[in-house]
């Protein structure tokens, strides 16, 4: 840090050395970050290589801003990783003046500041989401909103649904519920949200979000208290994020987004996603035991609009490669699979696994028992915690076949039964979670 | 002549005897420096089994599979093994420093040689251990890769890369101790250069075909995917 732009800074910032030492805001972002000065409303826009959908985006939330926050100091920051497709230069150079002339006949009341920070070379979730925090800190935000570069779909009002109860109703996150197909999330369908749900006791339906707004106080928090140097706290920060506003007794909502959007781009391998989600659950249960324990039940929170919509039309799924997985897995994993789950749950698997294709059913049970042994051992590290979340990536292959099978015909209301019955299953069998938490397997 | 029969034998005696009483302190030495390092050793014994335990040593075993192996030697624990071995290398030790005390003659060269192999033993047993928890760790870890990724015989290129990596600490393990080394290097340059060989042999005819659809199905398939399927995204 040089003398000079010390000097530079606004007693305001001044104080906040501390941050700009860590090497996480540079001089340059800084000085970016002075001009921009104090602010009530900061939204955030984490982008890698996005700009063929990132500027649809930039123009619903200057809309949101304008037509919900007329008054309020607010500005865009792109955290980006690199981008080489001109990512940034789309956020900065979008015009405010296009979205005033097209949707309102006035100008604004204040100047929306967009800028941009290049945070590294690589995608790096947790790390963009520091650098938001960071800077709605030092701007002393009251409220953010993270938005992800592919909410195509995001309407200007979907904006003011995520900030507004953290802006002007004192909550402290606001998390997203979406309609999607009833195929798609299968792992947040069958796996996240019902374990979630029973362990913390909030129906709390996308805990990994993309698009989210949280307080001041819990982004001060959360900022101050996270290992940020740990590998694996940076993979799953969403849902850690989510973990500590409940741990920490936050005030929660959701706001319902509308569809969410199919991005034309692969879906992300099961590995790396349970690495992000089951992973980031799993390792938030062990510091919060004292508070999970002690949750029965479930209970329903706040939420501005629907908790979820499921869409039904056609998709042509290869179920047969789900089978196969599940089946190679059980077959395979047999010697990883004697660590981490007792001898009774091993022999149904095997059971489960010689079924054929059109006979294969996975009972929910049977599943919730084997997440519950996964999380016990991942707690007792029985073999490399890496290695557990691997594991059950081909069990959750053959849960995903068993509820594609079963719902292949439903209506959305059906499939909201399905799930809602898995959930039930999870808080039953939590007092099992209990027993083998610290006991044997 | 019947006198001298009777002096030389009271000399041999009374030299026997001398000898005996120059003997005997050192012998209750060596007896003293015995019990003395019976109790230390077992001390021993009880700090380390105790330490072992704090540490979870058993299940870094059995990670690395050396608990397999010793159940099916019908051996004891690994902590309990490991602690008893360090009672009898100790109690060795204090024995054989007493027997140094008796002043035996080449004996002594003898166990100055033991002391000076007892830190090559146990670097040896050091790198063996965690060259079993490296092959544990690194075949599970290709193991669960092949799977997920769906490759051909994921057990087999699992089970090769434990046998790998354990040779190669086997070999290390006789170097440090020094028992046959160049032949023990030479054995493992042939044993590893025609794995490889074989290997690369291997793959390069019998595995034409495989290869292909390896790279076939690793990049070029998502078109084919688009066309057939639609892809979902588990989050």
């Amino acid at each position: 840090m040089t003398e000079a732009s010390t000097q530079e800074r606004s007693p305001a910032l001044r104080t906040e050395v501390k941050l700009s030492e860590e090497t996480l805001l540079t001089d340059e972002f800084l000085r970016q970050l002075i001009s921009v000065g104090e602010i009530d409303i900061l939204v955030g826009l984490p982008t890698h290589n996005n700009a063929k959908t990132v500027g649809p985006v930039v123009s619903a939330i200057q809309n949101g801003i304008l037509r919900w926050f007329p008054r309020e100091r607010a500005a865009i920051l792109n955290a980006d990783a690199g981008s080489r497709d001109g990512t940034p230069e789309v956020v900065v150079s979008a015009s405010i003046d296009d979205v005033q002339r097209r949707d309102f006949n006035r100008a604004a009341l204040r100047t929306l500041h967009s800028i941009s920070h290049q945070y590294g070379n690589s995608m790096a979730p947790g790390t963009a989401l520091r650098t938001i925090m960071a800077a709605a800190e030092l701007l002393r935000a009251r409220a953010c909103a993270v938005i992800s570069p592919e909410s195509t779909t995001l309407q200007p009002e979907n904006l003011q649904a995520l900030l507004r109860p953290v802006y002007r109703d004192d909550f402290d996150l606001v998390l997203p519920t979406y309609a999607r197909h009833k195929f798609d999330g299968l792992l947040i369908t069958n796996l996240l949200y019902p374990m979630t749900r029973a362990v913390y006791g909030l129906r709390i339906r996308e805990p990994y979000a993309s698009d989210f707004a949280f307080s001041d106080r819990l982004g001060s928090q959360f900022l101050a208290q996270t290992p940020w140097n740990d590998d694996g706290v940076r993979a799953g920060c969403e849902v850690r994020f989510a973990m500590a506003a409940i741990a920490g007794g936050f005030r929660i909502s959701q706001a319902f987004l509308g569809t969410k959007p199919h991005v034309e781009r692969h879906a992300p391998d099961l590995v790396p996603a349970l690495r992000q989600t089951i992973g980031a659950l799993f390792a938030s249960m062990e510091p919060n035991f004292a508070l999970w324990s002690a949750k029965t039940g479930s209970q329903p929170i706040p939420t501005n609009g629907a908790e979820q919509q499921f869409t039904l039309e056609p998709l042509r799924v290869n179920r047969k490669r789900l089978h196969e997985g599940f089946r190679t897995g059980v077959a395979e994993l047999e010697s990883v699979f004697q660590s981490i789950l007792s001898p009774n749950t091993l022999v149904e698997l095997q059971q489960v696994a010689r079924l054929e294709e059109e006979d294969f059913h996975y009972p929910a049970d049977l599943w919730v028992k084997t997440v519950y042994e996964f999380a016990a051992a991942h707690h007792k590290a029985v073999i490399s915690r890496d290695h557990i979340i691997q594991a059950l990536a081909s069990l959750f292959r053959g849960r995903a076949f068993t509820f594609l099978v079963e719902n292949r015909n439903s209506s959305a209301s059906e499939v909201e039964n399905h799930v809602e019955n898995l959930c039930l299953e999870f808080e039953r069998l939590k007092p099992y979670l209990l027993e083998i938490w610290d006991g044997g397997k | 002549m019947r006198e001298m029969i009777v002096s030389e034998l009271t000399q041999a005696a009374q030299e026997l005897v001398r000898g005996f009483a120059r003997f005997l302190p050192r012998l209750i030495v060596l007896v003293i420096i015995a019990f003395v390092g019976w109790v230390i050793a077992y001390l021993l014994k009880l700090v380390v089994r105790s330490i072992l335990r704090l540490i979870k040593f058993d299940r870094l075993s059995e990670n690395a599979g050396a608990s397999q192996l010793l159940a099916k030697a019908a051996l004891p624990s690994s902590s309990e093994l490991v602690s008893r071995l360090v009672f009898w290398v100790a109690w060795l030790g204090f024995i054989l420093l007493g027997v140094s005390a008796l002043g035996i003659l080449g004996l002594q060269e003898q166990i100055a040689h033991f002391f000076l192999f007892l830190p090559r033993l146990f670097v040896a047993l050091f790198i063996m251990f965690f060259g079993l928890l490296a092959a544990s760790f690194f075949s599970r870890a290709a193991l669960l890769a092949a799977v997920n990724s769906n490759l051909p015989s994921p057990r087999l290129l699992s089970i090769a890369i434990r046998a790998i990596i354990i040779v190669f600490a086997l070999s290390m393990v006789l170097e440090v101790l020094g028992i046959a080394e160049e032949t023990m290097l030479v054995a493992f340059g042939i044993a590893f250069g025609a794995i490889m060989l074989g290997l690369a042999i291997a793959f390069g005819t019998g595995g034409k075909e495989l290869a292909q659809r390896f790279l076939e199905r690793r990049f070029a398939p998502r078109h084919e995917d688009k066309e057939n399927e639609d892809e979902l995204s588990p989050l």
